[in-house]
């Protein structure tokens, strides 16, 4: 009975929450349509979601390209097709790695201090001193951040491809001596226009679950600091997952 | 022009306010005391629709804002400033852009007046030379002033304040009152303050009400308050005289 008890809690919990977590989005959503809109604060946000993630993203990508050159070429050879290294690397990431590692990465770098900050907000009372000045906290903190990262996250992916690409380019070319041709030629056979739409399409959602996710643990955050670090880690952890999950979805769709 | 009737409001759980009744009189400088933990800050937040009551009636000149769609209660809250406990203050502002965003929010004021009008507010709490500075740069005592002249600069009808000298030295707490008294006096506002600062809130306060057991259980002016014959009022501001001094 005690079981039954608790999985109907959870249940209920869970449901609860989810609600609250659409109604959150939605009403985050239509402050996109209404004025003011704030492109001061979204430049802002750009800045700090976009610019200052792009030396992570290129790190990363970087490595990620590298290691999946030297994978690759292991793994083509022996079939004797090393020259289709530079397509196995360039779809592997258009197609996926760059979408969910460089979302990761922003989730990492950005969307933790997202539910920081606004947490922190919450916690000090300033967004409720913003209500009492009649400014709407979703429209103030939370619409200019999802715009912003709806922006910035597939900007981000587009430069995480590239970089990756030119490392598997570093490491299959100039280090284990694939042809610089075949590399260069079987991606512009292998990759079409919608392998990088749907890279795009992947990225821009999210772009959307990473701001929304991350915003909605720090607006509602417990008022300790136990609270909003579980808040943080929660964040991070849900916005990982739901990310992985959705990719699985938007694959499937795609494909 | 503010009227509390039979509100109710259970918040985690425990049922914080059991039906609170209480009129604040227009123009005047209220206060509210109690026992910690009894919803005298909820109280205050009912009031400027920070939280909604699960019974009762919150009435702002005789509408009642519990029941306003978010916009019109934007409207309503035009008429009020707060002055939170932890001040509230913008801490990716400076105090200049804390003072200065409700004007440039509500664009009561023109562009180039808000200058001015933060010039003269900041003067107004001594802290006219401070405008560059960042909220965590300045002391408790600091960041109340700069809050009272956020809540200042829209010359509201009606300020809040919640506790504004929690945490502050006895010194710094009586500035604060004297303070807030001054600025009542000069604008004239509506003022409801939640403290604990007895005796002193007894000086600087029109009428004071007690919160107990999640109902005003006393409302009076100042000083008949301190001779009532309500042995729980008695006990309450006495001790809590003898524990500040």
């Amino acid at each position: 009975m005690v079981m039954v008890q608790r999985i109907g809690a959870v249940t209920l919990f869970l449901i609860d929450e989810m609600g609250r977590m659409f109604i959150f989005l939605l009403r985050a959503l239509a402050w996109l349509f209404r004025p003011p809109f704030r492109i001061t604060q979204i430049i802002k946000q750009l800045h700090f979601i976009g610019f200052k993630s792009t030396f992570v993203v290129i790190l990363t990508a970087t490595f990620t390209g590298m290691v999946l050159a030297l994978q690759g070429y292991y793994s083509l050879r022996k079939f004797g097709s090393e020259g289709l290294l530079g397509s196995a690397v360039a779809l592997s990431m258009i197609r996926e790695l760059g979408p969910v590692l460089a979302s990761l990465m922003v989730t990492a770098r950005a969307g933790s201090a997202m539910t920081a900050e606004i947490g922190i907000m919450r916690i000090t009372e300033q967004i409720d001193a913003l209500e009492t000045m009649a400014v709407n906290p979703l429209q103030y903190l939370i619409t200019p951040k999802m715009v912003a990262s709806l922006l910035a996250v597939p900007l981000l992916v587009s430069i995480f491809d590239v970089v990756g690409i030119w490392g598997g380019y570093i490491v299959g070319v100039k280090l284990l001596g694939v042809g610089a041709g075949s590399y260069w030629s079987s991606i512009e056979s292998a990759v079409e226009w919608k392998d990088v739409y749907g890279g795009i399409l992947k990225s821009i959602s999210f772009g959307l679950i990473v701001s929304w996710v991350c915003c909605y643990k720090g607006f509602y955050t417990s008022l300790s600091a136990e609270g909003l670090g579980k808040a943080t880690t929660d964040a991070v952890v849900l916005t990982s997952v739901l990310i992985l999950i959705w990719d699985y979805f938007l694959t499937s769709v795609l494909l | 022009m503010i009227k509390l009737q039979g509100v109710e409001k259970t918040l985690g759980g425990q049922h914080v306010l059991r039906g609170v009744d209480l009129e604040i009189p227009t123009g005047q400088l209220t206060t509210i005391i109690g026992p910690s933990g009894e919803g005298k800050s909820v109280m205050l937040k009912h009031m400027i629709g920070l939280l909604r009551p699960d019974r009762g009636k919150v009435l702002v000149d005789g509408v009642d804002i519990s029941r306003l769609k978010e916009k019109e209660l934007n409207e309503v809250r035009k008429r009020f400033a707060m002055l939170f406990q932890s001040a509230a203050l913008f801490d990716s502002m400076n105090v200049f852009d804390n003072v200065a965003f409700p004007l440039r929010e509500k664009r009561v004021v023109p562009d180039v007046e808000i200058t001015r009008v933060v010039q003269d507010m900041l003067d107004r709490v001594g802290l006219g030379d401070m405008g560059h500075k960042y909220p965590a740069e300045l002391s408790g005592g600091m960041k109340k002033r700069v809050g009272l002249a956020r809540a200042l600069g829209m010359g509201p009808e009606i300020i809040l304040f919640d506790e504004p000298t929690t945490g502050l030295d006895p010194l710094m707490a009586r500035a604060i009152h004297d303070l807030i008294l001054s600025m009542h006096r000069v604008f004239g506002f509506t003022a409801v303050m939640v403290s604990h600062e007895i005796p002193e809130i007894f000086a600087i306060s029109d009428w004071v009400a007690m919160l107990k057991d999640g109902k005003v259980t006393a409302m009076a002016p100042a000083e008949e308050f301190q001779r009532l014959n309500d042995p729980v009022v008695q006990e309450f501001i006495s001790v809590d005289a003898a524990a500040v001094h």
